[in-house]
């Protein structure tokens, strides 16, 4: 990935991380997508209101600084496993928002062929093995993607993406000791947004931060503000650098918060409205970065605004594709069962 | 019985029985994931934590391995668990304790301990939730020795069947269709028990006899009068409890009808259609059989997500008129 020039990088000395690292156009780039995922979530809100989407829905509104912030530093073939929660994860790792709006809408130009849906949305191509029906399930498919890379050496480093309910999954644990006995090339991003469901984790977990957890298996356990791009990339370029280097795996503590509920049927009883409202008014991802990039000079008001309409825009026409592609023949059921052999 | 009769969702006949049970035995309790005051992800479980308190309607964390484990343990020791998963489909995850600890244990020690643990799984498909959220793997368990597994299929039987499941002193899993929690049906205030092990003869008729379970019972029903339109008499049984099987009602219905048809929405191969049919070829039912036995089950695929596709994988009311058709007039 390229870097700021030498001159640039030296009028930026006293700033975050990321705008030391990355170019102007680069950072813009990141606000465009972090804006991508908001509105195609905001979309998929809308098609499922209108009956357009069924089944369910898991939005990560609030959380694209975590995304983002996890995926910047990837090289392109790297892979990720994500979750339930996971058009964040997949939008931030390269995946077209009109192939993402086919999957949901049912249809044979889906990423899934209108098989998985939002809960198994994937863009394979992109590295991305997957989101998830199964709590922690991606867990350990992180860890044996990062020792088919190790095995093969292909350089590439695995990122698994999780929740803090997936924390209390034994597949976690399990999936951690061996990353660090196989010294792997693997991170676990934990994105602690405070609850499981309805289960907050004051009530299901032991430990006050989930980061402490990494000390059990003996691998680094950083915290980042989840809400602050600029901290989640630096931590996730950290980490991987020491995966690269064959030092092993990192678990990375993501704090952040959902704006909506768990799923389409959540009524939000175990938290109050203020809560959410505090998150929303004073600690918006995009905001954040927003009023960052705006501060340091990397964009203005108006290179915010073609943002959004270019984003809009990409929306639009990503609903009309999902739209007018064909849906998947009856006959077909039996389809990717087993692999189509000659 | 001269309680009085309401009408009540499935899933509120649960949580009726689950009330029950706790009023009158202090060794009850429930367990599961968001089942306090999230009141469960199908509502079963509402607003029991307000009136029992959380620390009989304990929120697990997202541990279904060692949560099943936890129930199993209290159970073996004098405690009345009732844990309900999320899905069934996360029974994967906790078949460890179910299969290995919780359906042998009294086996292995000679009968010194027993395990009156009680297990819900919502199941099913036809909600959109696709792969790994739509299964129908009763029949796993159905598999194993020391376990007992129904299917309540109407408001009555969930609540009847599950106040019977938490008075049996042996591990009870209960598959519950996730489309079933809606529907209404007469329930009887007050406690009740409807034997495990009892099928129910739903509707009686001369041409064939349908065997389904959970939701293909109403859907059998629905074709049922469809066909009596047609002048086909079709006889259909609730098996209501897969292990141990009421097998005798079955072949008593066989031997009336002279056709089997079994209809349920789990994967068509090696499941509760081979067994019931298996179990019909090797009674005295055999000799009564004007037809071969006819099995309809889902498609041999996992649940699809687009909901036309995912119609498709299952049996629906069509499919069961057409096959209950064709063998009473004898189309192969
Ligand atoms: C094994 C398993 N158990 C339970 C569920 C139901 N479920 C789906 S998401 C979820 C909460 C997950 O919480 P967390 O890991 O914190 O992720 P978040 O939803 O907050 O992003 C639950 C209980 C599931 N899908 N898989
Ligand atoms: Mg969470």
């Amino acid at each position: 990935m390229a870097t700021a020039s030498k001159a640039v990088t030296d009028s930026r000395a006293n700033l975050p991380f990321v705008y030391r690292h990355y170019s102007a156009e680069q950072l813009r780039e990141v606000l465009h997508k972090m804006y991508l995922i908001r509105r195609f979530e905001e979309g998929a809100e809308e098609c499922y209101t209108r009956g357009l989407i069924h089944g369910t829905m898991h939005l990560s509104i609030g959380q694209e600084a975590s995304a983002m912030g996890i995926c910047m530093p990837l090289a392109e073939d790297d892979q990720i496993t994500s979750t339930h929660r996971g058009h964040g994860h997949c939008i931030a790792k390269g995946a077209e928002v009109k192939r993402m709006f086919a999957e949901f809408f049912g249809k044979t130009t889906g990423y899934c062929k209108g098989r998985g849906g939002s809960m198994h949305i994937a863009d394979v191509g992109k590295g991305n093995l997957g989101a998830n029906g199964i709590v922690g399930g991606g867990i350990p498919i992180a860890v044996g993607a990062a020792l088919s890379s190790k095995m093969m050496k292909t350089g590439k480093v695995v990122v698994s993406f999780f929740g803090d309910g997936a924390n209390n999954e034994g597949a976690f644990h399990e999936a951690l000791n061996m990353a660090a006995v196989w010294k792997l090339p693997v991170i676990f991003v934990c994105e602690n947004n405070g609850y499981g469901m309805s289960t907050s984790t004051a009530r299901s977990t032991a430990v006050k931060n989930i980061a402490e957890r990494a000390a059990a298996y003996s691998m680094p356990g950083v915290i980042v503000n989840g809400n602050i791009f600029s901290e989640v990339a630096e931590a996730s370029h950290q980490a991987i650098a020491r995966a690269r280097a064959g030092e092993g795996p990192t678990l990375i503590e993501s704090k952040t918060y959902r704006h909506r509920g768990h799923s389409k049927s959540d009524r939000n009883r175990y938290r109050t409205k203020e809560e959410i409202e505090d998150w929303m008014s004073n600690r918006d991802p995009i905001t954040l970065f927003e009023s960052e990039l705006r501060e340091f000079g990397f964009i203005d008001d108006k290179g915010i605004e073609a943002i959004r309409d270019a984003v809009a825009q990409e929306i639009a026409e990503g609903i009309e594709f999902a739209n007018a592609s064909p849906s998947p023949d009856i006959s077909e059921t039996g389809n990717y069962v087993y692999t189509e052999q000659a | 019985m001269d309680a009085m009769v309401r009408e009540l969702s499935y899933a509120q006949a649960i949580q009726e029985a689950m009330a029950i049970a706790m009023d009158m035995d202090e060794r009850v309790f429930l367990m599961g994931e968001d089942i306090g005051v999230y009141g469960g992800a199908f509502q079963v479980t509402g607003d029991l934590v307000e009136r029992y308190g959380a620390d009989r309607v304990i929120d697990t964390p997202i541990s279904e391995l060692g949560g099943a484990g936890v129930a199993v343990g209290a159970a073996l020791t004098g405690m009345r668990p009732i844990f309900e998963f999320q899905f069934s489909d996360f029974a994967t995850l906790a078949m460890e304790q179910i299969v290995n600890q919780a359906a042998k244990m009294r086996f292995m020690l000679g009968g010194e301990v027993s395990v009156p643990v009680v297990m819900r799984f919502p199941a099913g498909s036809g909600t959109g939730a696709a792969a790994q959220h739509s299964q129908s793997l009763e029949a796993w368990l159905g598999h194993v020795p020391g376990l007992k597994v129904i299917q309540p299929a109407t408001p009555y039987d969930a609540k009847g069947m599950l106040l019977a499941a938490v008075a049996d002193p042996d591990p009870v899993m209960i598959f519950e269709h996730k489309l079933l929690y809606k529907m209404k049906g007469p329930v009887p205030e007050g406690y009740y028990t409807v034997p495990i092990g009892k099928a129910d003869i739903r509707r009686e008729g001369r041409d064939l006899t349908i065997v389904a379970t959970s939701i293909m019972v109403q859907k059998a029903l629905d074709a049922a009068a469809a066909l009596e339109n047609e002048g086909i008499d079709v006889e259909v049984v609730d098996l209501r409890t897969i292990r141990p099987m009421d097998k005798q009602t079955v072949i008593d219905s066989v031997k009336k009808t002279s056709r089997l048809l079994c209809v349920y929405e789990a994967v068509k191969t090696l499941g509760i259609g081979a067994e019931v049919s298996a179990m019909i070829a090797e009674s005295e039912a055999f000799d009564y059989l004007d037809a071969p036995i006819v099995r309809l089950g889902g498609a041999e695929t996992p649940i699809p997500y687009n909901p036309e596709l995912e119609k498709a994988t299952v049996p629906q009311v069509p499919d069961i008129i057409t096959a209950a058709r064709d063998l009473v007039k004898g189309v192969r």
